[in-house]
């Protein structure tokens, strides 16, 4: 009895260790990021260009330029995903063409960024002659993030009642239809959950844009989905790596990261919020 | 005769769940599908609007005619059978949207877009479905909110939106409570006026109470079928006495 007793509390001791450790671990980096980076934010940080070798100045445009990357990753990734998930949850007959089509999107969620860098590379920016650009990188980072977006948007799809699409068919209305104006409906709001914790991941991915769409410097912003930009990531990769003043500059790649860390710690509280609100809406 | 079933035989996979069923539904009259759960009520109803088109590895074999016409020759286009063949199921299954809106979903895809057709069309269905007083005032609420039965009196309610010419019903009431379940039987024989309805159920007394006919399914055959009066008070099989003087089922 004892021994079970004690048993029983040394495994929750663990568990709760590890639940500690985790969270010290995520708190620690951002209390590091925090100390360290904290001297570098000030309004100026966001405002302006980096200036004096990128010594000094901000990070404006590395901002907007991971902006407009995220926004087109969505644009590429979302509507691809979306179809692409209908096509396998509701049109295509379960199969072994089927099955060999999943363990194709599985694979793809498991290569390396940096094969989908040199994949945009050989086709949007060489092949297609995209070049380094906004258009080229967006297109590379919606496709590393496909496989989450159809993941999420068939757990969406298969989420929602049989029996909503039963009665919407037994009235004798199409299946396009009722895919679209019934089932589709029921599952945007969690297939943009998936989609928007995708897409901040893709925000802090660094390979896929560094070969396809990251500016070194730039202070002027894009003015066309054809040209380069600077982007957060690749930024802090530049000044931690490729400077003459690695270590001056150590503020302001410490800055970098905290924006870009509240940018997709940001983003995935909006998915956070989006699905609580649905949940609590949600009445089937 | 409207509906017309002609030797089928009906397949899950290699499993088969009809055997060479025939059997005529007579036009606005009401006629009551029983037998044990698993007998194959659910499967036929569903044979008569093409509803089991959508599960994978089925086949059909004989005829449906439905007004003289075979709705599994392969011009036939399901989607108008369903149109014309309209179908309320064992649980109440309302949209997720406004009482409105369920009503008016169909009807609006199929093309109907004034204003005015509209409100008559909503009003008259929820009429014909004695909801009309219930809801009047809350059209524009979301359906999820009504009880059991006014949830079920809706979806019937969408169904003659459709203005079918036949109405299946697979156990309407089994899912309701006494009182909710004898408003629909109401309903029901209100409904038979202007409507064929074919209609399954597990309640012998429901059978005796709404249907003029009878059918009386066993281990996916059809057993004995005749004017509900004729089986429920002298059936010509065995089997029939049994099950409906309780004797198994
Ligand atoms: N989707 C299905 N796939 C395979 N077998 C099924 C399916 N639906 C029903 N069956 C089988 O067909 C038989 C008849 O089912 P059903 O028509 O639902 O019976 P009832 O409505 O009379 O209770 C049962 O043996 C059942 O297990
Ligand atoms: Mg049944």
């Amino acid at each position: 009895m004892k021994w079970r007793y004690f048993r029983q509390s040394l495994f929750f001791g663990v568990v709760r260790l590890s639940a500690l450790i985790i969270t010290i671990a995520l708190l620690g980096i951002i209390a590091f990021l925090l100390v360290n980076g904290f001297k570098a934010i000030s309004m100026d940080f966001f405002t302006l260009p980096p200036t004096d070798s990128m010594t000094k100045g901000g990070i404006m445009p590395a901002i907007v330029g991971t902006f407009y990357l995220t926004v087109g990753a969505i644009a590429v990734s979302l509507p691809l995903g979306v179809v692409s998930a209908i096509y396998l949850t509701e049109y295509a007959k379960q199969g072994r063409f089927i099955r060999i089509m999943r363990i194709g999107v599985n694979c793809l969620a498991g290569v390396p960024s940096v094969v989908f860098g040199l994949f945009g590379l050989g086709f949007f920016v060489v092949f297609l002659k995209f070049g380094s650009s906004i258009l080229a990188g967006s297109l590379t980072l919606g496709i590393l993030v496909l496989p989450t977006i159809i993941g999420a948007a068939e757990e969406a799809l298969k989420a929602v009642p049989q029996t909503f699409r039963e009665a919407s068919l037994a009235l004798g209305v199409s299946k396009w239809k009722t895919i679209s104006r019934i089932v589709l409906p029921s599952a945007l709001p969690g297939i943009l959950t998936g989609a928007i914790l995708g897409v901040g991941r893709a925000a802090g991915e660094t390979a896929p844009i560094m070969f396809t769409a990251a500016a070194f410097f730039t202070a002027i912003l894009p003015k066309s989905i054809f040209d380069e930009v600077m982007a957060l990531p690749y930024h802090i990769y530049v000044l931690a790596t490729a400077g003459t003043h690695i270590e001056q500059t150590r503020p302001l790649q410490y800055g970098t990261a905290l924006v870009l860390i509240a940018l997709v710690l940001g983003i995935d509280l909006i998915a956070i919020v989006l699905r609580s609100v649905v949940r609590r809406k949600k009445r089937w | 005769m409207i509906v017309r079933a002609r030797n089928v035989d009906f397949y899950y996979g290699a499993f088969r769940a009809l055997t060479d069923v025939t059997l005529d539904f007579e036009k606005r009259r009401v006629t009551a599908l029983i037998g044990p759960s698993g007998c194959g009520k659910s499967t036929l109803l569903r044979l008569l609007n093409r509803m089991n088109d959508l599960i994978d590895g089925t086949r059909v074999e004989g005829e449906i005619l439905f007004e003289g016409r075979n709705i599994y020759a392969p011009e036939v286009d399901p989607v108008e059978i369903r149109q014309r063949i309209g179908m309320v199921f064992q649980k109440p299954n309302p949209f997720p949207k406004s009482i409105f809106d369920n009503i008016t979903f169909a009807p609006k895809l199929s093309g109907i877009r004034d204003r005015g057709e509209i409100e008559t069309l909503v009003e008259g269905s929820l009429r014909q479905a004695v909801l009309w007083d219930e809801v009047k005032d809350i059209l524009g609420k979301s359906a999820m909110n009504l009880s059991g039965g006014q949830q079920q009196r809706l979806c019937i309610a969408r169904a003659l939106a459709m203005k079918p010419d036949v109405l299946l019903m697979d156990e309407p009431t089994s899912a309701l409570d006494p009182i909710s379940t004898a408003k629909i039987e109401e309903l029901i024989d209100s409904l038979k006026k202007r409507y064929t309805i074919i209609i399954v159920t597990h309640n012998m007394q429901q059978a005796a109470r709404v249907s003029e006919y009878t059918g009386f399914f066993y281990l996916g055959k059809l057993i004995e079928f005749n004017a509900t009066e004729k089986i429920f008070t002298n059936p010509a099989m065995k089997q029939t006495e049994d099950y409906i003087t309780g004797r198994f089922g």
